[in-house]
């Protein structure tokens, strides 16, 4: 079971998105360009772990939503701005929702989330308003 | 035709407020509205076929949602079979825990749940609340904005409230292209002083999540949720998309509660005839089942509307009751404008603040409220002191902490000036010393200089643009000589890499060290248990900078005696003669009286009144005694006359005669606050006019009501130094007055 908090308790199962140790994250780091944006971003491992941390404190919808959270590390910005564009009312039909669940799946490895989407796609109409 | 009462009632700004009757099919209705479901649930192989009356075939959204992701199905069969008032009397019952609780109302719909809620009082409401918030420890969250958008103000003002102890700063924009300034601006305030505080910026969804990401802001919001369909749709969101966007933020470390609240759908024209708190207990269920850690609600920006309601007070209170219960975060309310009266607004905040909740109000308004972008401002800058004050009565842990004055403008003023350096590496259009120094000292932004709006527009533009993030802040405040600054900036940020303050009710405290529901789990279970103010906070609560320390009230400035004694004090036969009799401090370890008339002038009133009316004064110190009547009357039985004035130290005095009992007298002046030095002439003409037997008017006396609230603790001081002064043995003693100091 990971001990919480993490940073304090775990500092050593934690790493940056781009490998970098979590105690290596210095003002020095930052200063001579060692650390990027990208590099102070949680990652998949530490959300499953927080999911984790969730699920045995008895939220099941939070630890769901974090394990969604850990598939969606693999998904640039844009991409992420454009499916949330896609799940808002009206903007899609259900065909396109389907399609996006599959991209999820196939090329982000984002099961969880393709089955959210799947379920938005079933109340998305056939087709697109005139 | 109206009395002249009524008429000063109707002044009163509680008359501005708008009170109407209940009106179900518009969904002006708190609880049970005759449209509101039957609560009921059915199960059809680990599948929900029926929810609260409505078969699957005619599930809305919302319906589906819940069904599939707000109800623990294995629990629903035990948790539904429950009497609601069973359940609600297990809320208040201490012997059942809060884990109990929330397992049972995993299981429950949203009808049953708002049965359950409606069966209690708001005093059993408070306790409820008080069990079953998710984080042990209370904190509070700060509205920090300023309609001039000046970043200088904004930081400064940052800093104040991280200062206070708030735990989320949450800033917006007048102009939204305003956003990333704003957001910067309140980061680098965040972090100034005793730092900590999580951030956010509420704006349009997509810009919430870029401005994020780009580590302006640590957490968002402004996910809002609505109990009807067609409210949802207006709201451009489904309760998919919404739960993607959560997970959205929590992939790259973002801290999100969603919002909701009662008022919402019947003032959106969809509330269907649906009771508000039934419809909040749909969107709770709609939060919960989205995986959002937590919630804001409270009524939030409608809050008026449930107000104008019967219960709608208690109503509020009964939603971040649901909320809790469904073991999410609470950020209460108490932001938007509720009443125009003082009183209406403080007693409604008790029913959070007593409590506690995760967070009292989201938020309150560090600025006057003028400045208040969010149509807050229900309490604001003003009432700060009053809200510490608040906290100190009740030994209530509201999340502020007094800070002296110095502290705060030391703190705003290297805000403003790590914000002008940031500015000034960054190449934004500059913040000018003017600015610095109007910041560190505004009441608000109407004390700020104007700034060029189009170049900050443009400027703004240009940071999103090139993509200006976060580490671009660390690194120039490093640069500029503010390490400090730039090291807690980072240390926030690297807490995204671990995710901890994704858990439910998360919050840092300085270090910055992440303070949860899961390592601060909320374990009341009655008396002794639960959040306990520790000792180092009860004195951090008790601290106001305007406390006294009791043992300096009173003392005498120069401590040189007024009066020199001229031997034991004789009883006189010169039938001219009025005593004035002075207690055992007079003149000496006290030299003045409760209203700062010094001893010495009052001496010399009285000995005046008394010459006027052609009679001899003298002087005799009591040191037997302290109390006033005792005073007096053994001053009597020394004088000439049998008539003697006694007073003691603090002003309080008293005409005596001989032959009264001690506390008994002619007349008796027993509130020294209302006694000026034209009364101690008339005291001493009167007593003249006793021992010379003519008609005496009374000494005509202000009333003032507040004399006691505005002087009792001096009184009590005054006295004891007075009592401390006694020597039961000592006689009666004359003295003389000093000549006054040249």
């Amino acid at each position: 079971m990971p001990e919480y908090p993490l940073a304090e308790r775990q500092p050593d199962r934690l790493r940056t998105p781009s490998g970098l140790p979590f105690g290596e994250i210095t003002l020095e780091a930052a200063l001579e360009g060692r650390l990027t944006m990208d590099d102070l971003r949680v990652t998949a491992e530490a959300l499953e772990l927080q999911a984790e941390i969730a699920r045995s404190a008895g939220r099941r919808q939070l630890a769901e939503n974090l394990e969604r959270a850990a598939e969606l590390t693999r998904v640039p910005e844009q991409r992420i701005l454009e499916i949330y564009q896609a799940l808002r009312p009206g903007r899609s039909t259900r065909e396109e929702l389907n399609r996006l669940a599959a991209e999820l799946e196939q090329r982000y490895r984002a099961p969880r989330t393709a089955r959210l989407v799947r379920e938005a796609a079933e109340l998305a109409p056939e087709q697109r308003d005139a | 035709m109206h009395s002249k009462r009524s008429q000063a009632r109707a002044r009163r700004p509680v008359h501005n407020d708008t009170f109407i009757e209940e009106w179900p099919e518009a969904g002006l209705v708190l609880f049970n509205s005759p449209y509101d479901p039957p609560a009921g649930l059915r199960i059809e192989g680990g599948r929900i076929v029926e929810l609260d009356g409505k078969p699957e075939a005619c599930f809305d959204m919302l319906d589906r949602f819940i069904a599939r992701h707000a109800i623990d199905c294995e629990v629903a069969p035990q948790a539904m079979a429950l009497d609601p008032t069973a359940v609600a009397r297990m809320l208040t019952d201490i012997n059942v825990p809060r884990a109990e609780l929330i397992r049972l109302a995993g299981g429950m719909t949203p009808a049953r749940l708002m049965q359950v809620v409606s069966r209690l009082s708001v005093v059993e409401m408070m306790l409820a609340l008080a069990k079953m918030r998710a984080r042990r420890t209370p904190a509070n969250q700060a509205h920090v904005t300023n309609r001039k958008e000046s970043p200088a103000l904004l930081a400064a003002d940052a800093a104040e409230a991280a200062e206070r102890g708030f735990a989320e700063l949450e800033t917006t924009v007048g102009v939204s292209r305003y956003a990333p300034l704003n957001a910067l601006a309140v980061l680098v305030g965040s972090q100034t002083g005793r730092g900590a505080a999580l951030t956010q910026c509420a704006v349009e969804e997509a810009l919430g999540l870029r401005l994020a990401l780009l580590g302006l802001t640590t957490y968002a919001e402004t996910l809002s949720v609505y109990g009807t369909e067609s409210a949802f749709r207006d709201g451009d969101d489904t309760p998919w998309s919404k739960a993607f966007l959560a997970s959205a933020y929590a992939s790259r470390g973002i801290k999100v509660r969603f919002t909701s609240g009662t008022g919402s759908e019947a003032l959106m024209g969809h509330a269907d005839g649906r009771s508000m708190i039934y419809l909040e207990a749909r969107c709770l269920m709609v939060v919960k089942g989205a995986g959002s850690q937590g919630v804001q609600n409270g009524s939030i920006s409608c809050v008026a509307l449930p107000e104008s309601l019967p219960g709608g007070v208690r109503a509020i209170l009964a939603e971040n009751l649901l909320a809790a219960l469904l073991d999410l975060e609470v950020a209460s309310g108490n932001d938007a404008m509720a009443s125009h009266s003082e009183i209406r607004k403080t007693a409604k905040l008790m029913l959070q603040f007593l409590p506690g909740t995760d967070f009292i109000f989201s938020g309150y308004s560090l600025m006057p409220r003028q400045d208040n972008l969010f149509g807050g401002g229900n309490f604001d800058a003003e009432d700060l002191d009053d809200y510490n004050v608040l906290q100190r009565d009740m030994q209530v842990d509201g999340g502020l902490r007094p800070v002296r004055e110095e502290e705060l403008l030391s703190v705003r003023r290297r805000a403003a000036q790590a914000l002008q350096a940031v500015f000034e590496e960054l190449g934004l259009p500059p913040i000018r010393d003017e600015e610095v120094e109007a910041a560190v000292f505004a009441h608000s932004s109407d004390d700020m200089p104007d700034r060029d709006v189009v170049a900050d527009l443009a400027a703004a533009e240009a940071f999103l643009r090139q993509g200006r993030n976060g580490l671009d802040v660390i690194r120039a405040l490093a640069r500029r000589g503010y390490r400090d600054i730039a090291e807690k900036i980072l240390g926030v940020q690297k807490l995204r890499v671990s995710g901890d303050y994704l858990q439910t009710s998360a919050m840092l405290l300085p270090g910055p060290h992440v303070v949860s529901a899961i390592n601060d789990p909320n374990d009341y279970c009655g008396p002794g248990t639960g959040y306990r103010l520790t000792p180092e906070r009860r004195r951090e609560i008790a601290a106001l900078p305007e406390a006294a320390d009791p043992r300096t009230l009173g003392r005498s400035a120069t401590g040189r005696s007024l009066l020199r004694p001229a031997g034991t004090a004789a009883r006189s036969l010169d039938p001219q003669e009025i005593v004035i009799a002075v207690g055992p401090a007079f003149g000496a370890a006290l030299q003045a009286t409760l209203l700062g008339l010094s001893h010495r002038d009052v001496l010399q009133e009285l000995e005046n009144g008394i010459r006027q009316e052609g009679m001899r004064p003298r002087i005799i110190k009591i040191h037997h005694t302290s109390d006033c009547g005792f005073i007096g009357h053994a001053g009597a039985q020394l004088s000439g006359s049998g008539v003697a004035v006694g007073i003691q130290s603090k002003g309080t005095t008293v005409i005596h005669r001989r032959d009264l009992a001690p506390l008994d007298n002619l007349e008796l002046f027993p509130q020294a606050p209302n006694l000026t030095l034209d009364c101690y002439r008339v005291i001493g003409r009167n007593a003249a006019k006793y021992a010379k037997g003519q008609p005496v008017l009374p000494v005509p006396v202000r009333i003032d009501n507040m004399a006691r609230l505005k002087y009792i603790v001096q009184t009590t001081i005054l006295h004891r130094r007075e009592t401390e002064q006694v020597d039961k043995n000592r006689p009666p003693e004359e003295m003389l007055l000093e000549v006054a100091d040249a």
